[in-house]
């Protein structure tokens, strides 16, 4: 039975809450986030375990429902009522819903659903959100149909689906993150690039660690990987296919040195740096033309560049000044404007959010260092972290959340990935197999 | 030449003359390879890296040279003169307190920095390389002070070859 999609309630914290004095929120629906004095009521939900249609089904139904599960708990933004608390069971995922059951633990969001292993050795994962104090489903049921190896992408989907219904915010779960993986010790550091799914999940190497990496980032649709290898002896920008894993060096001048690559918007050109006689500038190498065109020329350090989502703008870091500060000129060079705006500290490694209302940037004061975002004028800076070593912030696809490396101090010091949501809540760990850096994150997969 | 460099110099001559005169002892062999390769060789890259100096150290953010950097270098620059048959490939690093791309920026700042000096001090621009490992190569590990210090340096790495 499929029902229209009914007014969503969004949850505003995302919105007002960061910008404006936090108030409660009054929403005509029943599903509202309170909000009071700047601290958010987790909303409570349950996902009992999606039924499996058949035996072969039945582990990874369970399998798929923790990993919605935790998607919706690591935005900070849900809270799951435990099945030790459920008062009803799902038996069938045509049966009606006892909303009065739901109610009375408080779970005020229900996710229901059901796994099959048909015939063909096809995964047919099928799901329903319900608003349970209006006594309806939220949105249509969907079905999802793929390989059982997908079991994951299809949770992801699925949680990707509740996530958009409650905040009206498109969700982040069904993405990769290419980063660096290392190992030894610090003075002897070896450095891999790896992809893995946002959650830690599906970890894969695409180098051995011969090599220094640096600094992965991946193309628009996430079917490249651009990076900086030492592997020809010098530091120099590589273009990798992720599915293939076949890489190329771009095009470099003698005695040059590359590094710090990032895609256009429409994935066919890459922004980097050069470093020619001891200066470091910005440059723009079209993929499919190979011309090779400067965008700055000054002494001083020009490095960090990342593209406007709307490819008409370069975001940069540059000393010229004295000290790093951040600046914008337009994609095709010409004249920056500063936009960071501090007059203590160091602004440095500038990233445009896919929203195209923020810049995050890492910022380096004290002895300490911050993420932190700011709009494209340089106003309403607001850091979001504090440590010993915070840099390299990548955003989620929805703009919303941001993941960075995090170092520790001293001899044993490692570096580890980090999330925090731009209100700068939910500081979190991101598994990684080891000490990780340099995250990127994808967009939402194809 | 500088002080180091006459007095190991004159043991190198000395030692030649000691076994001229069978002056060593131990039969009428005299090997002159004997102690080639090894420091107290003046012409080994072993003896530039300990006796004469193969690296230099900056301040915080900077790539500017001291006088005692400028000392090493105006050594190093005579022993590459002196030894033709070398090239270098001039390391900049960085410390840890900054971001990725931008100390990979200083290193090669650092870098050119040196390269500059040693050719204004006579040698051939063909012979020099310069390559920036940013903070990707630390020497010291601690996270004060005395660590960084260390790591803000710019190696001179010798290899044989003539320049390209």
């Amino acid at each position: 039975m499929t029902r229209f999609l009914i007014p969503v309630a969004v949850l505003a914290l995302l919105i007002a809450g960061l910008f404006a004095p936090a108030v409660a929120q009054t929403s005509p629906g029943p599903l509202r986030i309170e909000i009071t004095e700047g601290v958010i009521e987790p909303l409570p939900f349950a996902a009992p375990t999606f039924i499996a249609e058949n035996a072969a089904a039945s582990d990874v139904a369970q399998d798929i429902t923790r990993v919605i599960s935790a998607d919706l708990r690591g935005t900070g933004l849900f809270r799951e009522i435990p099945a030790s608390a459920h008062i009803s069971t799902i038996t069938s995922f045509d049966s009606p819903v006892q909303y009065a059951d739901w109610k009375a633990i408080n779970a005020q969001a229900l996710i229901t659903g059901s796994v099959e292993q048909t015939a063909n050795d096809q995964l047919v994962v099928r799901f329903r959100l319900f608003d349970v104090f209006a006594d309806e489903p939220l949105g249509e049921g969907l079905q999802f149909v793929g390989s059982p190896e997908s079991w994951r992408r299809m949770a992801h989907n699925v949680a990707d689906q509740v996530y958009e219904r409650i905040t009206g915010e498109t969700g982040y779960f069904d993405t990769r993150v290419a980063f660096i993986s290392e190992s030894g010790p610090k003075n002897a550091r070896l450095k891999r690039l790896a992809v893995m799914d946002y959650d830690g999940a599906n970890v894969q190497y695409l180098t051995d660690s011969r090599a220094i990496v640096l600094a992965p980032r991946f193309s628009p649709n996430g079917d490249r990987v651009i990076y900086t290898s030492y592997e020809s002896g010098f530091p120099r920008v590589y273009l990798m296919d992720v599915a293939t894993v076949q890489r190329r060096p771009l095009d470099a001048l003698p005695d040059t040195m590359s590094f710090a690559p990032r895609f256009s918007p429409d994935g066919n050109r890459v922004v980097y740096s050069e470093s020619s006689g001891g200066n470091t500038d910005i440059y723009i190498l079209d993929l499919n033309t190979g011309q090779r065109t400067r965008l700055t020329q000054a002494p001083s350090i020009e490095t960090a560049p990342s593209f406007s989502p709307d490819g008409s703008q370069i975001v940069f870091e540059s000393d010229r000044s004295g000290r790093q500060q951040i600046y914008v000129m337009p994609a095709s060079g010409g004249e920056a404007r500063r936009v960071s705006q501090g007059t203590t500290g160091r602004y440095g490694t500038p990233v445009w959010s896919p929203r195209g209302d923020l810049i995050a940037f890492t910022f380096q004061n004290a002895g300490r260092f911050h993420i932190g975002v700011m709009r494209t004028d340089g106003s309403e800076e607001r850091l979001l972290t504090a440590s010993f070593l915070d840099e390299g912030p990548t955003w989620a696809p929805n703009g919303r959340v941001i993941m960075f490396t995090r170092e520790t101090a001293g001899t044993d010091g490692a570096p580890a990935l980090y999330s925090v949501d731009i209100s700068g809540r939910n500081l979190q760990r991101v598994a990684t197999p080891g000490m990780a850096s340099d995250p990127s994150w994808s967009p939402r997969l194809p | 030449m500088n002080m180091i460099a006459k007095s190991a110099l004159l043991m190198a001559v000395l030692g030649l003359s000691a076994c001229a005169q069978g002056g060593l002892g131990g039969g009428n062999t005299v090997d002159l390879n004997a102690n080639q390769g090894a420091a107290s060789d003046p012409r080994s890259p072993a003896y530039f890296n300990q006796v004469v100096g193969d690296r230099v150290l900056f301040a915080v953010d900077q790539s500017s040279l001291s006088p005692e950097a400028q000392s090493i270098l105006a050594s190093q620059a005579q022993w590459l003169l002196t030894n033709t048959e070398y090239t270098a490939l001039i390391e900049g690093h960085a410390d840890e307190q900054g971001t990725r791309e931008y100390n990979l920026a200083l290193g090669a700042r650092r870098a050119n920095a040196v390269q500059e000096y040693l050719i204004s001090q006579g040698v051939a621009a063909n012979r020099l390389r310069t390559i920036s490992y940013g903070k990707e190569r630390p020497l010291e590990i601690c996270s004060n002070e005395s660590c960084y210090r260390q790591n803000r340096r710019a190696v001179s790495v010798i290899a044989a070859g003539a320049g390209v």
